[in-house]
């Protein structure tokens, strides 16, 4: 458990670079001539990745038995939360001066903030329920509840597609491991075990591994 | 609180270009760099990879520009309120020199504009290819200080140098079939690289209806800032049309041609449902994908409003009577 404890540490801490690295540009003018757009964009892309990284985690532990993984799911989760926090706040600040008509004007017009905004809505119900005793307190509605993490990272996906101009590129890598981090979970809908390395692994080698 | 931390030292940097560029240097040689790209943070190493590549291709050459006549009143805004020259050659859309903001300076090297003509084509009694000191000989130089306003929100404001169109296109005795003017940028992959993808249809076009083209606002520049234009901003020749989103403002221009029929335009005919033939300056009229009721100018935090015609109404609405701008947005 201590040994969990400090790998979450590390973790945090080097989740921290990326602000540490806006803040850094801030202070010696790298971000360039917009830095809103610098920052928007960033915490918003440290946001899909953190995301995309905590689903990662159950897939490993299943076809690797790395349980060891599972602490880390909450706070890769938390970290997600915090820069998609960051993103949201940057947008609401500097491109709406907090004016919360405008807000639902932009909510409601565009669709790119209609998805990124619900997509945040969900996080911020599974960031608040994600302690322990909201995990008692909802008890089997926890875990349903937090299945809505796979459509806040449809939403979120959708939400980059939608906001580029010309170069699709990036979006659609995210778009390609979303859907393979999806299609890993598709066995589990019709009752089926998940893929493990065990199983892939022929007899024989495991004997010789084993022995 | 980081607002406001953040916000006071955001001043500092535009007040201070000097300091913008030791900064660099410092950071350069500094440990915490060093150990930031170590850790492979893409964001500030790219930042470096994109600054020592601008410091070993030399800049793109510029020269001073002599005998401008200062802009007046009613053409200028306050010397204060100009956005830094580094500001407004270092963020740019020209995508035949890339199509991220700091391509365009970083790659403007590519592009060689001596010697460089124009050829004025179609409605006018005298046509021809006209080497561009030819074309600029008779007019002298006027100062422009505009407000320039992205489609993409966000805006500038550029004291620009040139003509005004009308006079250069009146040299040429445009016919009365002289409807519209077409502008065309120059088409060469080995000068703009970005011309090897398919980013937009090349060579890039614009036009303007000719009452739009004899406006006094609308200029043909060839310097900012007391300079020639730099690569990045359309050397050697550009159109400026302040009340207009910045796509209009065509760069690099070797083809004016005067017509009977509305031209092609690149944005229109890439997203006619995104990007209009008018495009004038609109805050009623939103972009499809987001607001065009404020904008950000460069080196500001927040939004302002945005202004009818780019705050041009009193010299250009006039041009629209009668005309529904929500269709012809």
């Amino acid at each position: 458990m201590p040994r969990a404890k400090t790998g979450q540490m590390i973790t945090v801490l080097v989740a921290m670079i990326p602000l540490l690295g806006l803040v850094l540009g801030l202070l010696t003018g790298r971000l360039g001539a917009e830095p809103v757009e610098a920052i928007t964009h960033e915490t918003g892309e440290w946001a899909l990745r953190l995301l995309i990284l905590t689903l990662l985690i159950t897939p490993l532990r299943q076809f690797f038995g790395w349980n060891a993984l599972a602490p880390y799911r909450r706070t890769l989760g938390l970290l997600c939360f915090f820069y998609a926090a960051l993103h949201f706040a940057t947008f609401l600040t500097f491109d709406l001066s907090w004016r919360i008509d405008d807000l639902l004007t932009e909510i409601r017009e565009r669709p790119y903030i209609t998805v990124g905004f619900f997509s945040f809505m969900i996080l911020c119900a599974l960031a608040i329920t994600s302690t322990r005793g909201w995990i008692k307190r909802l008890g089997r509605s926890w875990l349903r509840l937090h299945r809505l993490v796979y459509l806040a990272l449809v939403l979120a996906v959708v939400h980059f597609l939608w906001l580029v101009k010309v170069d699709r590129l990036e979006p659609l890598v995210y778009a390609a491991i979303a859907s393979a981090l999806l299609a890993w979970r598709l066995p589990l809908l019709f009752g089926r075990r998940p893929l493990t390395y065990a199983t892939l692994r022929r007899p024989g080698e495991k004997a010789q591994k084993s022995a | 609180m980081l607002i406001k931390k953040t916000q006071s030292i955001r001043e500092n940097e535009v007040t201070s270009q000097e300091d913008y560029l030791r900064r660099r240097d410092f950071l350069k040689s500094s440990a915490i760099a060093g150990s930031m790209a170590a850790v492979g943070l893409p964001l500030l190493s790219s930042c470096m990879a994109e600054q020592e590549a601008t410091a070993e291709s030399s800049p793109s050459p510029v020269s001073p520009l002599s005998n401008v006549i200062p802009a007046p009143p009613q053409y200028s805004i306050a010397k204060s309120k100009i956005t830094p020259e580094w500001e407004a050659t270092h963020y740019n859309n020209f995508y035949e020199l890339g199509t991220s903001k700091e391509d365009p300076a970083r790659n403007a090297h590519f592009l060689k504009t001596k010697p460089w003509s124009v050829a004025i084509e179609g409605e006018v009694e005298k046509p021809g290819q006209v080497p561009l000191e030819t074309l600029l000989r008779p007019h002298p130089l006027e100062e422009r200080i505009y407000r320039l306003r992205c489609v993409e929100a966000w805006s500038m404001v550029i004291p620009w140098i040139g003509i005004p169109l009308g006079q250069v296109l009146k040299q040429f005795n445009p016919t009365s079939k002289a409807r519209y003017v077409a502008f065309e940028t120059l088409y060469d992959p080995k000068q703009l690289p970005g011309q090897k993808t398919r980013a937009l249809s090349w060579p890039y076009r614009e036009g303007l209806r000719i009452d739009e083209a004899m406006n006094p606002l609308t200029l043909l520049a060839v310097g900012m800032y007391g300079n020639t234009l730099p690569g990045q901003n359309g050397a050697p020749i550009r159109l400026v049309v302040p009340w207009k989103y910045g796509f209009k403002s065509i760069k690099s221009i070797v083809k004016i041609r005067l017509q009977e029929d509305q031209p092609m335009t690149s944005w229109n005919d890439e997203n006619s449902r995104e990007y209009g033939f008018y495009a004038n300056v609109n805050p009623e009229v939103s972009h499809p994908r987001w607001s065009q009721a404020r904008e950000r100018r460069i080196g500001d935090w927040t939004k302002r409003p945005t202004l009818p015609f780019n705050g041009y109404a009193d010299e250009v609405a006039g041009l629209y009577a009668g005309m529904d701008l929500r269709r012809s947005f």
